[in-house]
Order: structure tokens, then sequence, then C-alpha cells
């Protein structure tokens, strides 16, 4: 036995590395909408309001965007680095999705995004407009790739394994994979929840601060349009996605469920400690015939259990149980502001109830939370397999590369990007602080050109 | 299928040269960071690569992704074997890329900054002239998998190419601020553009004679028959750019001397890419051997030629949006409101 097991180093190191990539992608997915948003009201209403956040939240941003590509750039490379095993098999089926990803969607954001954050001087508010549109339409893009190849992994399709590689025989099958559109649908949506709680949250701080009075309530009532439209239709995806699980990858939802036993009238699990040696649950809290009716929308409705599968070909069962739980728990909470929110607005006090914003603001960094929790169950609840049902994660790893470097290169990324984090974090929150900048009386009046700054939020000199 | 092999490559070596001439200006222009006159002069160097430094990045992920597309064999031989140099590569590309966000937001600490742009550019530069150089120098293979050990990627010559690169970036990076600068910035670029110019012609004449010398393939290539005399424009026309560069540096022309430093990138790539032809990983790994199925390349190859050319379309526009000289207070000024 070596002092380090190279194989659950590396998968320790891309499940820490991925994480904290998709945060980042995250919320520049959704947020790139809003500043659409915010852009096209500008232009339409010429309200300065509208500009001033879209200059406050551009640099959010891009402070942002930057995160997402420095810590993408690391994915792209370490697929090959730690899972050289999983490249060579599946390279010739998802190399060329990440390939399009990178033409279609990277070179797009990062051609605009010079624009959008720089170009404010240099071409006329329309041109502007469009490079935002369409960073906006690259981070969509992107997603559409990275979501394919990701789905493929968990429900493959339209290639088949000849000489130790795929070979695809339908591309179409392949992109528009069985869990592709719901997938997709539910990540984005994802964002733009994510984004909503964070647009709102950061208002309703300023609101309960009482800075930037107005511009901080046109933001709140925006993101609270956001939360109120997209919390319910999450729920609607996040079931439809699901269904679409438990008829692609059974095994899957009867982790999610902690169901060992495949059954009919089997109970949700409020609460349960799964305890996979023994395989059954301990301290169980129940809903009766609970999953049967999520599932199968009959209180006798059949679902799987784990057993159906040998020990070693079961996902660990506490991680995507409770994962499942957190990422469920958080949806119906953003529900639940969502509904409060419109409920004020219809009485007319959207602006006034403390609660209401102390709720918004505590929810700041919750849609996160639920993302990743999302991913955890997705993603751990492939396992043992990177292909799923294809190519198991102990096939797929480098062999040459040597438990030490692994652990080496882990360590690095635990210090190099928690370093990275507090930065962001800290001119986050500095940003914030600082607040929406108005636009100085001398900007609007005396020249009118200057509106459009160098960078959204800094007053050039004159030239 | 050897056509689709080798127009594979083609786009490889397309991609890994957009990288290597993006990318190198503006890593060079972070290796140059320390030895600016003053923080004003620092100012307008980040400025001038600001808008553009993101797409220019984007090539290494084509680079990589491409390989994945086309070779996904080679991808597999490749990472694995360096992976070292590579991890330090990727780890030094996030120091480096996250300077253009902290550094203008930052205050007190834009020194931390700077040293981070600094050291970033520099260890990602040496790491991929060490690549270069590892690669050319050759990779243990059995069947399809990476068969050496953790450090052979470690030699004096991949020390050498890491070197070379980094001082021909630095020519890349010095000749851009030429273009892009005035006054007393443009002063000390021509300036360190004479010396790092008269560096980058050192590596290369080390690195072709050292070259033929790895493997006795290498030198037949070179040498054999009447190799030479085909082979010929490429010393020839790497003189020429040589000359155009200091004459174009001493007669203070202004975009010439960034040319000819590209001339002189394109032309040593070509030489590494004949040294190595047909081989995708040397010794012993061709374009055919390491080549994707048929479906994958076609279909990838189709993408290539609809998007790529809009790339380039909108990459240049892009350029076009921030031509001119840059100012130390456009673009990301560090301070804002003060």
């Amino acid at each position: 036995m070596p002092p380090f097991d190279a194989e659950i180093l590396a998968r320790l190191q891309f499940a820490f590395t991925v994480s904290f990539h998709i945060l980042f992608p995250t919320l520049t997915i959704g947020l790139a909408g809003f500043l659409v948003f915010f852009e096209a009201k500008y232009l339409r209403t010429h309200n300065e309001t509208w500009l001033v956040l879209y200059r406050f939240w551009v640099k959010i941003f891009a402070l942002t965007f930057g995160m997402g590509v420095v810590s993408g750039l690391v994915l792209s490379y370490q697929f090959g680095t730690n899972w050289s095993e999983w490249s060579r098999v599946t390279g010739p089926a998802l190399g060329p999705l990440i390939g399009f990803e990178v033409l279609t969607a990277f070179f797009l954001e990062a051609g605009f995004l010079g624009i959008m954050l720089f170009g404010w001087q240099k071409v006329g508010p329309r041109l502007h407009f469009l490079a935002t549109c369409l960073v906006a339409t690259g981070t969509a893009i992107s997603a559409f790739w990275i979501l394919a190849a990701n789905s493929w992994m968990q429900t493959p399709a339209g290639a088949s394994l000849v000489n130790g590689q795929y070979v695809v025989d339908d591309w179409l099958a392949v992109i528009f994979n069985p869990s592709f559109p719901w997938r997709l649908l539910h990540m984005t949506t994802a964002s733009y929840l994510t984004t909503a709680l964070v647009v709102s949250g950061i208002s309703a701080f300023y609101l309960l601060t009482g800075s930037h009075r107005d511009v901080a309530r046109q933001a709140f009532s925006a993101g609270m349009w956001g939360v109120l439209m997209l919390a319910p239709l999450q729920i609607f995806l996040g079931d439809q996605h699901g269904l679409n699980t438990l008829e692609h990858q059974p095994i899957k939802v009867a982790a999610m469920e902690g169901n060992w036993e495949t059954r009919g009238g089997v109970p949700f699990h409020i609460f349960a400690m799964p305890d996979q040696k023994e395989q059954r649950n301990r301290l169980e809290i129940s809903i009766p015939y609970g999953s049967s009716l999520i599932l199968r929308h009959d209180p006798a409705g059949i679902v799987p259990g784990l057993k159906d599968v040998a020990v070693e070909d079961q996902p660990p069962v506490g991680i995507v149980f409770w994962s499942f739980r957190v990422m469920v728990g958080l949806g119906f909470l953003f529900l639940a502001l969502g509904l409060w929110g419109g409920w004020a607005r219809w009485r007319g006090t959207l602006y006034d109830v403390i609660w209401l914003k102390r709720f918004a603001v505590s929810l700041t960094p919750a849609g996160f939370v639920a993302t990743l929790a999302g991913w955890f169950v997705t993603e751990v609840g492939r396992q043992p397999y990177t292909v799923y049902g294809a190519m198991r994660t102990e096939d797929s790893f480098s062999p040459s590369v040597t438990g030490a470097s692994v652990a080496t290169t882990l360590v690095l990324f635990l210090i190099v990007y928690g370093g990275l984090f507090g930065a962001y974090l800290y001119y986050l929150t500095k940003l914030v602080r600082r607040g929406p900048d108005p636009l100085a009386t001398r900007e609007t009046e005396e020249k009118p050109e200057a509106i459009r700054g160098a960078r959204p939020g800094l007053v050039v000199p004159a030239e | 299928m050897e056509t689709l092999a080798i127009i594979s490559g083609a786009v490889i070596g397309v991609a890994i040269l957009m990288y290597v001439v993006l990318d190198g200006f503006d890593l060079g222009v972070g290796i140059l960071f320390p030895f600016a006159p003053d923080e004003g002069a620092r100012n307008t160097m980040i400025n001038s690569v600001a808008p553009v430094w993101d797409g220019n990045e984007t090539w290494l992920i084509l680079g990589g992704g491409g390989l994945l597309v086309f070779f996904p064999i080679a991808y597999s031989i490749a990472l694995p074997a360096f992976y070292i140099p590579v991890m330090a590569m990727l780890f030094a590309l996030i120091f480096r890329g996250v300077t253009f966000e902290f550094r203008h937001q930052a205050h007190t600490s834009t020194h931390l900054w700077n040293r981070s742009f600094f050291w970033g550019s520099l260890i990602a530069a040496f790491m991929q002239g060490t690549l270069l150089g590892a690669l050319v120098q050759g990779v243990e293979v059995e069947g399809v998998r990476y068969a050496g050990g953790m450090f052979d990627w470690l030699t004096p010559f991949s020390v050498l190419t890491g070197i070379g690169v980094v001082v021909g970036y630095g020519l890349l990076g010095a000749t851009w601020l030429i273009y892009k600068t005035e006054g007393h910035v443009q002063d000390w670029a021509r300036s360190s553009a004479v010396v790092l110019g008269g560096g980058t012609l050192i590596a290369m004449v080390a690195v072709s004679v050292m070259t033929p010398l790895l493997r006795p393939a290498i030198a037949d290539r070179w040498f054999g028959g009447v190799n030479i005399l085909y082979l010929s424009p490429i010393p020839l026309l790497t003189l020429a750019f040589a000359v155009s560069l200091f004459w174009s540096i001493f007669s203070k022309r202004e975009l010439l001397p960034f040319l000819s430093s590209i001339g002189l990138f394109v032309l040593g790539f070509a030489g590494i890419a004949i040294s190595l032809y047909p081989n995708i990983i040397p010794p012993s790994v061709a374009v055919w051997d390491a080549v994707a199925t048929r479906s994958s390349i076609v279909f990838a190859l189709a993408g290539v030629a609809v998007v790529l050319p809009m790339v380039l379309l909108y990459t240049v526009y892009a350029y076009s949006v921030f031509h001119g000289k840059a100012s130390e207070h456009g673009g990301y000024a560090h301070h804002e409101h003060e």
C-alpha cells in the first residue's frame, strides 16, 4: 500500500477544483442576463438609475468572470494530467463538445468582454449593448456545450466502444443525450436564480442600511421578480430532471431517496443516516408513501432500491442523500422568499417589510450552496462510474502519475484557491461597501459624453 | 485518414502558434513588469493588454481542447508526462490572470499584485518553454500510455528552451510596448527590446545547434540529401527578420519591431515543426497513430472551418477597437476616485 492512494487524491482534487470553478460561472451566466436587462432598460428609458446599476454590477461581473477564467483553464488541462485514461477513451466523443465550447463560447466572451468593460468611450451605446448581449450569449453557449458533455457522461448515447475508444456514429444523439435537456434547463435556471438572490440580497442590504435608496429599490424589485418567477420554475424543472434520472439512472435516485429495497409504497425520508456497510438507514423520520408519490404519482408506485446492484456499484449514499436534501430544502426557502416578496409587492410594502429584507440578505449566498449541493447529487450519484455504467472512475485515472504528485498539487490547490477566494471576497466586499457610484453632476450636465466612462464607475479625466 | 491526420495536426499547430504569439506578448509584458521605469508605466503596460489578454489565453484552451479533440492519445500521453510543468504553468497563469481584476481594486496591496503578475508571467513562460523542449527531446511511450517518470521532462535542453521562451516572450512584450506606448515608456521598451532581441537570437541559435544532436532523425531531416536546400529559406528568413528587428528598433519604427519579433517566432515554430514531423509525440508516435476517429475529426473540422474565421474576424475587430496608444488612466486605472 503506497502512502497515498493517488486515485482518491485525484478525485478529491477534481471535486475541489471543479466545485470551486462552478461558483463563478453560476454567477456570471445569470449576471450577464441581468446586465443585458439593465442596459436595455437604460437605452430604452434613459433613466440613469439603470446605468448606475449596470456600472455597479458590471464590476462584480468582471471580478467574478476573471476567477471563472483562471479556474476553468485549470480544468481543461486537469482532464489530461489526472484522468488520462478517461481522456483517451472518451476524447473522441467529448473532445469535440469541449472544442466547440472554446470556439463558439470562450472566444465570443473573451472577444467582447474587453469592449464591455473598457469600450464605453470607444464604441457607441448600441454597439456597447451588442457587446453585452454577445457576452451573455457566450456564457449561455458555454453552458450548453459543457452540460452536453457532462450529461453524456451521465447518459451516454450515440457512440460505441471500439478498441478501447468511443466511436461516435450520431453526433445529435451525443449532444442531445437523454439527460441533457433537463440538466441544461435546471442548471441555467439555477444560475439565474442564484443571481437573482445575490442581486436581491445585496440590494436589501442597502435598503436596510438606508444607502443608495433609488438604485437599491430598482435592483431589489428586479431581483425579487426574478426569485418569484424562477423559484417555482426551478422546483418544477428539478422534479422533471429527477423523473428523467429515475428513468436513466435509477440507482442514483435510490441513493437520493435513501431507499435500499425495490418496492412499492416507499416513504420519503426527511431525516435518515444511511449506513452503507449495513445496507440500511438509521434514525429514519419519514412521510409515508412520500417517495412513491413524488416519483410515480401513486402511493403504491415502485421505487428502485440500492440493493439492485452490488455494493461496489453503489454511489456513496450518504453524500447523495444529504446533498439532495440541502438542495431541495433551500429550493423551498427560495420559493418562500419569492412568494413573500410577491405578497408584499401586491400589498405595496415591498420596500418596507424589514424581515423580508433581512430574509433576502440571509439568502444572498444560498443559491451557490444549493447549486453545489445539486452538483454533488448528480456527480457523486454517478459514482463509481465516470461514464455511467460503462467506465469506472478507478479505470479513468492516469496510471503513471504518482500519489505524491497528486497530493502535492492538491495541497497547493487548497492553499492557492483558499487565498484567491479570500482575495475575491475581500475585493467583492470592498465593492459592495462602496456601493453604486452616482453619476457625478459634472458628468451628466457639463459633459454628457463622459457618461460612457472608460471604465464603468470610473470618472474619466477629460481628454 | 493520413490526410485528415495531417490537417488535424495543422489545426493544432496553428492554435498553438496563435497562442504563443498572442499570449506571448502579454506574458512578455508581465515579465518586463518589475523593470518598468515607474508605477505609471506599469499602469500603462497593464492597460495595453487588459482588453485582450483573456482572448489571447483562450488560444491555450483551444490548444489543449484541440489536442483532446484531434489527438486524444497524444493528450493522454503528454499531460501525465508533463504533469509537473503543466501544473506549475496553470498555477502561474492563475496568479497572473487574477492580477488584472485585483490590482485595480487594490490600494495598499498594489505591490503584491505587481509581484504576482511578474512571477506568474515568468513561471508560465518558463514552463511553456520547458514543455516545448521536453516534447522535442522525446517522450517514453509504451502502447498508448506514458511510460516514463515524473521528472523526465527536466533536462539541460528543456531548461535552455525554457529560458529561450522567457527571453523571446520578453522581446514580444517589449516590441508590443514600443507599438502601444510613447515617451519615456517607449524609450525604455526600445532599449529592453535591443537586449532581449540579442538574447532571443542567441537562444534560437543554441536550440538550433542542439536539436539535431538530440536524435539522428532530426539531423537527417535537416541535413540529409538535398533537404538543406529546400529548408534553407528558414534560416535565411530568420536572418532577415533579425536584421529588420534591429534596424526597425534603431530607426524608431513603432510597429515593425513587433512584426519582426512575430516573424522570428513563426520561423522558430516552423523549425520545430519540421524537426518533429510526422511525430506528435516524438520519437515514436506519429500524427496518424494518435489521431481520433474519423467521425470526431470530420465533425470538429467542420466546426473549425465555420467558426474559426468568425473568431479571427471579431478578434481583429476587438483589437481594432483598442487601437492606438495605451494610456496610464484609461482602461484599468488602478485607483478609482482619488
